[in-house]
């Protein structure tokens, strides 16, 4: 059964709320700005609650279970994150305050900026990016400003390897550079041939996603870096797949120039409805000078006494700025609660566990399902959501038959480069229980796949509303319930 | 799957039916196959427009990804195909026919040869998993 919208619901008179009599004059608007209809819908407060509760009750939350969405790391978010997010003195501030007034803040900003540097390698770290895609318009636009400071105007390409994330490319072609994708080898490393066939003084960089999409590390990173920088480019690294190294690789011991990090994915912040993302940017010293405006900074140094002056800095050939204010501090309190509830050896653990758990996963499943590139894996695999004898089912197939068994389907048709993709990614919070009874739901599909393949084609059964028309919803884009009229 | 005789094809899956100095491009039936519902084609380059081998000439978008296609040879185009805008779904039902997607003059006749013929495309298919 599905829920009306609420403007079904609506009941001609019905209201939620009593407004007072004013307590002020009356002020006419102009006729001009009058308008004779605005269809809201008429329902009670108590009407308005129990249709979003129900609405929320139908929503899929990693709450609620496993949500291995390869990709994105949906891990659980720790409830402790919200307790400190809500202090008064964090969530009560604003962002014109007087800095000397949200000194506790900028302590904490401080110290993200500083323990991000630490666990990646990084000269300097901005918070401001609004969330990952924005990092990465971040550090490719200090790409061009880096280029252009030189003098070096004809570096008008970006490399990028047809395993990276794909808004690798739309953030390079947004930038105003020119994309050129590199093959990857038989073993999912790029192609290092190619690369040096294409690594020229017309190329401003490389971004790189390690491990990759395929959820494999690439074995010649610190080769395929020398390359780039020998051609007078700089590497990019995509930071979104981050919560494979924690504690034990730091990018910026690579040779990587900039990342960003997705504190809503390495870091427990909120990932999709739950909250805005936050996308931190690092950079090596030689970039340190071309961040965001403004940095968090140490005014005056701590004494005897007194605890240091923080404040904002302008670096002095930033960029400018990326987005409103500060960045998205709520995910700071978050992320930095997240980090000095772990600690290193905590973190390091992270990583290990999710890459254990994603080869776990990968171990029960490998008999079923086709591993395209035979490895071991890092924090997510990706699988063939298909078989040569069963022509019919298909990715799509097998991800919407997870749905009656109440699992959230993993990543499906991405990466472009495996047929039928499946690419999941279980994380580190799940526990053995859970990896098993996602295992056996999985090795249960693939069994139905050949004995009642139409479970499959028809799937899902179990869920409120079944199999989405996905073309028309590409095609027919009506979004209203109401239009306003024409004037 | 379809691989008619007559046309010449790239790895990337585009077609090309050649007549004389002009040649008709589109993708192929695998290449709709693999795409699945196509939703949204647009045509990236206009009429009188000099092109470069391997310019991007439109994109395509379906329930499952979005794909450019290119051109594998060089010249100017004559024409394209106006009706993919509203009817892309002519790309799934017609890939050799009516969805063609830009005409052009050849500028090289040289570049022609490093194009495959049917038999070659279809053996290059089957190759490519499933």
């Amino acid at each position: 059964m599905t829920e009306p919208t609420i403007y079904e619901l609506s009941s001609p008179g019905r209201t939620g709320v009593r407004f007072p009599e004013p307590d002020v004059p009356l002020t006419h608007l102009p006729q001009s700005l009058m308008r004779e209809q605005l269809p809201l819908p008429e329902l009670s407060e108590m009407d308005v609650i129990r249709h979003f509760t129900h609405l929320s009750s139908l929503n899929y939350c990693i709450d609620g279970g496993l949500y291995p969405l390869g990709s994105c790391t949906m891990k659980y978010n720790p409830k402790i994150n919200e307790e400190t997010a809500r202090l008064e003195g964090f969530a009560y501030t604003h962002p014109l305050q007087p800095e000397v007034t949200i000194q506790g803040n900028l302590a904490l900003m401080y110290d993200l900026q500083e323990t991000l540097k630490e666990v990646a390698g990084f000269a300097a770290v901005t918070l401001q990016p609004a969330a990952g895609a924005q990092g990465e318009f971040t550090g490719v636009m200090i790409i061009r400003d880096y280029h252009r400071s030189r003098g070096d105007a004809k570096r008008t390409k970006i490399l990028i390897p047809d395993s990276a994330h794909g808004t690798n490319p739309a953030t390079s072609a947004m930038s105003g550079f020119e994309v050129v994708a590199l093959p990857s080898d038989a073993r999912g490393n790029v192609d290092l041939a190619k690369l040096r066939e294409v690594c020229d003084d017309t190329v401003a960089g490389l971004m790189l996603t390690n491990p990759n999409t395929l959820g494999i590390f690439d074995e010649n990173v610190v080769e395929v870096i020398n390359i780039v920088h020998q051609a007078g480019g700089l590497v990019y690294g995509d930071g979104a797949n981050l919560n494979a190294l924690l504690g034990i690789v730091r990018p910026g011991d690579l040779g990587i120039d900039i990342m960003h990090f997705n504190l809503h994915k390495t870091f427990s912040t909120p990932h999709g409805g739950g909250g805005p993302g936050s996308g931190p940017v690092g950079v090596a010293a030689h970039l340190a000078d071309f961040l965001p405006t403004p940095l968090v900074g140490i005014l005056e140094k701590a004494t005897a006494d007194l605890p240091p002056l923080y404040g904002f800095i302008k670096p002095p050939k930033s960029i400018g700025r990326v987005k409103s204010f500060f960045g998205q501090f709520g995910m700071f309190v978050r992320a930095y609660t997240y980090i000095r509830m772990h600690g290193p050896e905590g973190l390091r653990k992270v990583s290990e566990y999710a890459v254990l758990n994603a080869n776990y996963l990968l171990a029960k499943l490998g008999d079923a399902y086709h591993l395209p590139y035979k490895r071991t894996c890092m924090h997510e695999f990706v699988v063939e959501g298909c078989w040569p004898d069963i022509p019919d089912v298909h990715a799509l197939d097998i991800a919407k038959r997870l749905m009656d068994y109440k699992f959230h389907p993993p990543t499906n048709y991405f990466p472009l480069i495996v047929h039928e993709a499946l690419m999941v990614e279980p994380t580190e919070t799940e526990s053995k229980q859970s990896l098993d009874a996602f295992a056996e739901a999985l090795l249960a599909i693939a069994k139905e796949a050949r004995e009642t393949p139409e479970l499959l084609k028809e799937a899902p059964h179990d869920t409120p509303i079944g199999r989405l028309d996905e073309v028309k919803a590409a095609k027919e884009l009506v979004l209203c319930c109401w239009l306003p009229e024409e004037n | 799957m379809n691989v008619p005789e007559n046309l010449k094809y790239t790895h990337s899956d585009e077609w090309l039916a050649i007549d004389g100095n002009v040649a008709t491009l589109g993708v192929t039936d695998y290449a709709q196959d693999q795409l699945s519902d196509i939703v949204f084609v647009e045509i990236t380059v206009d009429k009188g427009d000099s092109i470069k081998k391997l310019t991007h000439v439109a994109t395509i978008e379906s329930v499952k990804a979005a794909a450019d296609v290119n051109s594998p040879i060089s010249g100017k185009i004559t024409e394209v195909n106006e009706s993919l805008s509203n009817n892309p779904e002519l790309v799934n039902n017609e890939p050799f026919g009516k969805a063609w997607m830009i005409k052009l003059e050849i500028a090289d006749q040289a570049e022609l040869s490093s194009l495959m013929d049917a038999k070659a495309y279809a053996e290059y298919c089957s190759t490519r998993g499933h």
